[in-house]
């Protein structure tokens, strides 16, 4: 059991390197045409888009053990994909379909995949921490070796329940990898002002080591997602990743933005994390061309997702009355 | 002047206690402070401690001694200087001859008809969706009388810690969390031994964080664990009200019926006695609100047992509304671990002819003694048990209204859309050609509880009160 973290530099493989760009590619796509249908009016309610922090996921998700859990908050179109949710039944969900992960009773919030792993998808801010430090619980008490992955957003990292996690958490050195997506902005209030001291040093009083990690560069996400992960698995505990993003899109679609300057988002989008992976895959000798046709590939995914979001009809209307209670045997 | 050391009381509703044991002996001088007995309840064991200083000059209850009452006086203590003789013997009141422990619980017990026919019942398919669309269905099948051939007397708060204990040797998925559930054996002891059997894997102590540990307990069973989440009040839930509402309550439908989470969340509810506004809440109408938790209440010890065992075995989150002054009342349990009360069917306690009196919890009992003085008064009156808040069970109630063109709700909640006016709603909709007289409803005053005895009882629904709101409603 090692109890402190290895300082070892992640190698990644031109493999790595193509699925870091694939995976990170898809969620772009993904995002972009979800921002279209939504400008369509086929998407309704929320919709919070993850465009620009797709280094995130992608270096974490990379770094699990199939045996691992994932909960987030309501931005996680990009959790579910990162996790192998089919992007056909998620895009459904967007539109409010039967071909939807929740049948269309969830919405781009609330989806779930036990078969995956991903318990959802929640609307509260900070909800999903506590949940997750559940989620861990139960890997603890089935002894099944595995660690729950929690995100959070800078904003939920203020929520009372948040620190009465942490605290549990410590006390029985839960299996729970507490992530942090810094992108700046709680909704549209920066970090600095609402916000006191430094996020992942909140778990030092209860004995939570953490640290700040570029989300902006995949490599350096996979390479502490590795470490602290094998961290928490060990049985010392949890361990905080603030990892620094930007969102390059408001907070959901009808969020302006105005809080915030161009030049500091063109000056972000110049730190992208998708070009920069492609400028190692063409360092590795991946050609142009190549790089083209995995964009097409995706396109085409996304296409079909879309068509299928839309051809999916709505829930049947006896779908109102379904799912709100098991039957008891 | 030989001073009286009278019996403490350990909590506000301690009306008497076994007296454990002597630590000093007649002769022994004492000073302020020191630890002169031991005085036991079934939910704690205290020391007292000399208020003043002196010798203890008699000893008047001899240790061992069960149900001694509050302010009965236990020993004389002589001031510096006084002797043996300064006491005067005839100034002592004699010990109460040792009163049968369960007498007052008969009492209360022996006014609920254990005869009084019960509906049948019927399997129905798609029962919940049935009930949320607003129909009146007859309750589950289950045939009560026969489990009740073998029972056990035992206090509300045993039942309870054995339904739970009873379901943790059948699924080992089943763990209790909580303040104070594991070393302290339950602030109000309901968890009495449960840590010695099940061990701290199974019995854990949480810090006091609700809205915390009520989140873990919801993730927890998202993966497929079952969790007793043990409120210490459950005035302390709302502060975790969002994951029992939000997180555990709503899952299953926003997952399209993939994820649900199979909970049970519960803790004494309703007015203790003089602890003031901020832990006297009653909640029934609060998670009665909620679409996808399931809501139980009960009153007697057969009820908290039944209905413990039923919500920890069921898939959905279950609320369990206890009541902490019921906690200590004995009443016949069935013996049988199939003793699994149906959620969603009501008890007819006592039946009658006249008016149906409506209640749950502490006030079934309240409703029972009503019925008694109403029966001296020439009105029959038939009283419900709800036992389920939610899904409740409206066959039982219109049924019952049918027969006696008459309906009082008794709760201890506030009135404004309380659970009274759910019933009242109900036979407005499905009895009103039946009604010979408005719902009447009795409820807690529309305050919140005060703490002086006098205004407390005043807030509080008493006997008195469903006796006149049932002669109003006979317009007698």
């Amino acid at each position: 059991m090692s109890s402190k973290k290895k300082n070892t530099a992640f190698k990644p493989t031109k493999k790595d390197l193509q699925k870091f760009y694939y995976d990170m590619l898809l969620i772009r796509r993904f995002e972009e045409k979800a921002g279209q249908l939504y400008g369509m009016g086929l998407i309704g309610g929320f919709c919070h888009l993850y465009i620009g922090q797709e280094a995130v996921v992608t270096g974490i998700q990379t770094a699990q053990l199939p045996q691992d859990s994932v909960i987030t908050t309501y931005r996680d179109h990009a959790h579910m994909l990162a996790c192998d949710m089919d992007p056909k039944g998620i895009m459904a969900e967007l539109t409010g379909r039967i071909g939807g992960y929740s049948h269309g009773k969830g919405g781009s919030m609330h989806m779930f995949s036990r078969d995956k792993n991903f318990y959802g998808g929640h609307g509260i801010v900070g909800a999903s921490t506590a949940l997750g430090t559940g989620l861990a619980f139960s890997h603890q008490y089935k002894n099944d070796g595995g660690v729950c992955v929690a995100y959070m957003g800078d904003g939920s990292a203020n929520q009372g329940q948040v620190a009465e996690c942490y605290n549990m958490a410590a006390l029985w050195k839960l299996p729970v990898l507490y992530v942090i997506e810094n992108n700046k902005y709680g909704m549209g209030t920066s970090c600095a002002r609402h916000a006191a001291g430094t996020l992942y040093k909140r778990g030092e009083g209860f004995g939570i080591p953490g640290e700040q990690v570029d989300g902006m560069d995949v490599l350096k996400v996979r390479e502490a997602a590795e470490q602290a992960l094998d961290y928490v698995r060990s049985g010392n505990g949890p361990y905080i990743l603030e990892v620094m993003t930007y969102r390059y899109r408001g907070h959901s679609m009808s969020d302006p933005a105005k809080y915030r300057t161009k030049e500091e988002l063109e000056e972000q989008k110049e730190n992208d994390p998708i070009e920069k992976v492609k400028k190692l895959l063409m360092k590795e000798g991946v050609s142009e061309a190549d790089l083209k046709k995995v964009d097409k590939d995706i396109r085409e995914i996304v296409k079909e997702a879309a068509e299928f979001a839309q051809e999916s009809p709505e829930p049947d209307e006896s779908e109102l009355w379904t799912d709100v209670l098991v039957a008891a045997q | 002047m030989p001073i009286d050391i009278l019996m403490p009381a350990l909590s506000p509703t301690m009306e008497e206690g076994k007296l454990a044991k002597w630590i000093k002996k007649e002769g022994d001088s004492v000073s302020a402070g020191d630890v002169i007995a031991e005085i036991e309840t079934d939910k704690a064991t205290m020391e007292v401690e000399a208020v003043d200083e002196g010798i203890i000059g008699k000893i008047v209850i001899a240790e061992g001694t069960e149900n001694v009452k509050v302010n009965e006086c236990i020993a004389i203590l002589l001031e510096e200087g006084e002797s043996k003789d300064a006491i005067n013997d005839n100034d002592v009141p004699a010990p109460k001859a040792k009163k049968s422990k369960a007498s007052k619980e008969d009492a209360a017990a022996a006014v609920s008809q254990s005869d009084a026919s019960q509906p049948e019942g019927e399997e129905i398919k798609d029962r919940d969706i049935l009930y949320a669309q607003g129909h009146v269905l007859p309750p589950e099948p289950f045939d009560e009388a026969s489990f009740m051939a073998d029972t056990v007397n035992q206090t509300v708060r045993e039942a309870l810690r054995d339904g739970m204990a009873e379901e943790m040797r059948r699924n080992g998925n089943v763990f209790l969390m909580g303040e104070e559930v594991a070393e302290y054996q339950g602030a109000y002891k309901v968890s009495q031994g449960l840590l010695e059997e099940f061990g701290p894997k199974r019995i854990i102590d949480t810090p006091i964080t609700e809205h915390g540990f009520a989140g873990i307990g919801a993730g927890a069973a998202f993966r497929g664990l079952n969790p007793i989440v043990e409120f210490m009040t459950m005035n302390f839930a709302m502060q975790a009200i969002d994951h029992i509402i939000n997180s555990a309550a709503k899952t299953l439908y926003m997952a399209g019926g993939q994820l649900g989470c199979p909970i049970v969340f519960r803790g004494p509810n309703g007015a203790a006695a003089r602890v003031g506004a901020q832990h006297s809440q009653c909640y029934a109408s609060w998670y009665g609100h909620i679409p996808g938790l399931k809501v139980v209440s009960p009153w007697n010890a057969a009820d908290a047992k039944g209905l413990m065992k039923a919500a920890i075995r069921d898939p959905n989150p279950v609320l369990i509304l206890e009541n902490e002054i019921m906690y200590g009342q004995s009443f016949d349990v069935p013996t049988s671990e199939d003793f699994v009360l149906p959620i969603g069917r009501a008890k007819i306690e006592r039946e009658g002819k006249d008016v149906t009196l409506v209640a749950y919890s502490i006030m079934v009992g309240k409703s029972l003694q009503a019925a008694e003085e109403l029966a001296e008064m020439g009105i029959d009156a038939e009283v419900i048990n709800l036992r389920t808040i939610r899904p409740i069970d409206r066959w039982t109630i219109i049924e019952s209204v049918k027969k006696t063109n008459r309906i009082v709700s008794v709760e201890e909640s506030w009135p404004f859309a309380g659970i009274g006016s759910e019933i009242a709603a109900l036979v407005n909709e499905h009895a009103f050609d039946y009604l010979d007289a408005p719902v009447a409803r009795v409820c807690a005053k529309d305050v919140p509880l005060p703490y002086a005895a006098n205004l407390e009882k005043l807030a509080i629904p008493q006997v008195h009160d469903i006796i006149e709101a049932a002669k109003k409603v006979c317009y007698k």
